[in-house]
C-alpha cells in the first residue's frame, strides 16, 4: 500500500497531500504521524493540503484527531493552503476543525510553528499556550 | 425535466468512494457548475456514497445530468439493499450516529444540496437523491 511521505525540518513534521486520499491511506497517514511524532518529538505538525478538493466529514475527523493526538504528544498542529472552496463547504457540511489552526499557505503555517518552537527555546512557550486554551 | 445522461457506478470498496468523487466531479464541470457548487456536490456525494458503503453493506450511484426549462442540473441516486433506517428524522440530526463518526453525513449532504430526498425501508435498504442546479 503507498503511504503518504512524511518530512521532518527542525522540529516541525510536514506532509504535503497531493492525491485524493482513500480511507485506508488516510489511516495510515494518522498512524505514520503519530508514530513519527513520538520518535522524533517533534514539536508542529503542518498539513498542506491545496491539492485536495474536497474536505468531507471523514477526512476532516482525521484531521481533527491527527491534532488531538499530537496535542496529547505536545505538539501542535497547522493546516495550511485549503482552498476557499473547501472552507465554505466545509462550513456548511457542519464541521468544526477543533484544535486546529489553519494557515492560509505552508510559509504562513510554518511562521506559526516557528513562533512556537522559538517560544520554547525562550521558556515560556507551555504558558502561552495554557492561556489560549 | 429531462434526463440528458444517465451513469451508474458501484459504491463497494474506498477505492469506489474516491472513483464517485472523481465521476461526480467530471458531471459537475460537464454541466458547468462553479468552483463551490463542484466542492459542495462532490461532498455531498463522497458522504453518501461512504454511507452506502459503511452502513448499506455496499450498493451502486446513478448519476444524471438533467435540464429542466433551461436549467442544467446533477443529479444523484445513493441506493442499497441494507439494513434500512429506522428513525430517518433521528438519522438525519446533526452529531447522531450510529457508527462512530460525526453524525454530518446526511445533515451536511442535504445543506450542500439544492435538493435532497431520503427513503428508507428497515430490513430492505435506503436510497438518497440529491441534486445541485446550475
Ligand atoms: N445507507 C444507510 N443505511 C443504513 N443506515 C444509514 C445509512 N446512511 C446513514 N445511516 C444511519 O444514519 C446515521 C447518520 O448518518 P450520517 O452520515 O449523518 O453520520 P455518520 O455516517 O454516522 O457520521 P459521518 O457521516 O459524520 O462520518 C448513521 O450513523 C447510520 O446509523
Ligand atoms: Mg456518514
Amino acid at each position: 500500500m503507498d503511504r503518504i511521505p512524511i518530512l521532518k525540518l527542525g522540529g516541525a513534521l510536514i506532509v504535503s497531500i497531493q492525491v485524493d486520499m482513500h480511507d485506508r491511506l488516510a489511516l495510515a497517514l494518522e498512524e505514520d504521524l503519530t508514530a513519527m511524532i513520538a520518535r522524533t518529538g517533534a514539536r508542529g505538525v503542518l498539513i498542506e493540503i491545496s491539492a485536495l478538493e474536497i474536505v468531507d466529514s471523514f477526512i476532516g475527523r482525521m484531521l481533527v484527531s491527527i491534532a488531538a493526538v499530537s496535542r496529547v504528544l505536545d505538539a501542535e498542529t497547522v493546516v495550511a493552503g485549503m482552498r476557499p472552496a473547501v472552507a465554505i463547504t466545509l462550513v456548511e457540511l457542519g464541521l468544526e476543525l477543533t484544535g486546529i489552526k489553519t494557515a492560509l499557505n505552508v510559509e504562513r503555517g510554518m511562521a506559526l510553528i516557528q513562533v512556537r518552537l522559538s517560544e520554547e527555546d525562550d521558556g515560556h512557550g507551555s504558558d502561552r499556550d495554557r492561556h489560549e486554551d | 425535466m429531462t434526463v440528458t445522461k444517465t451513469e451508474a457506478l458501484p459504491v463497494r470498496s474506498g477505492d469506489d468512494v474516491v472513483r464517485v468523487r472523481q465521476r461526480v466531479r467530471a458531471l459537475a464541470v460537464e454541466i458547468g457548475l462553479g468552483l463551490v457548487d463542484q466542492t459542495k456536490i462532490i461532498t455531498a456525494a463522497s458522504e453518501l456514497a461512504r454511507n452506502t458503503l459503511d452502513y448499506g453493506g455496499g450498493g451502486d450511484v446513478r448519476m444524471e445530468t438533467v435540464l429542466a426549462g433551461t436549467r442544467k442540473g446533477l443529479r444523484l441516486t445513493f441506493e442499497d439493499q441494507g439494513p434500512g433506517i429506522a428513525d430517518i428524522e433521528q438519522a438525519m440530526t446533526d452529531h447522531y450516529t450510529s457508527g462512530g463518526g460525526l453524525g454530518l453525513g446526511l445533515g451536511g449532504a442535504k445543506r450542500l444540496s439544492n435538493e435532497f430526498h431520503i427513503e428508507s425501508t428497515p430490513g430492505s435498504g435506503t436510497r438518497v437523491t440529491i441534486a445541485r442546479w446550475k
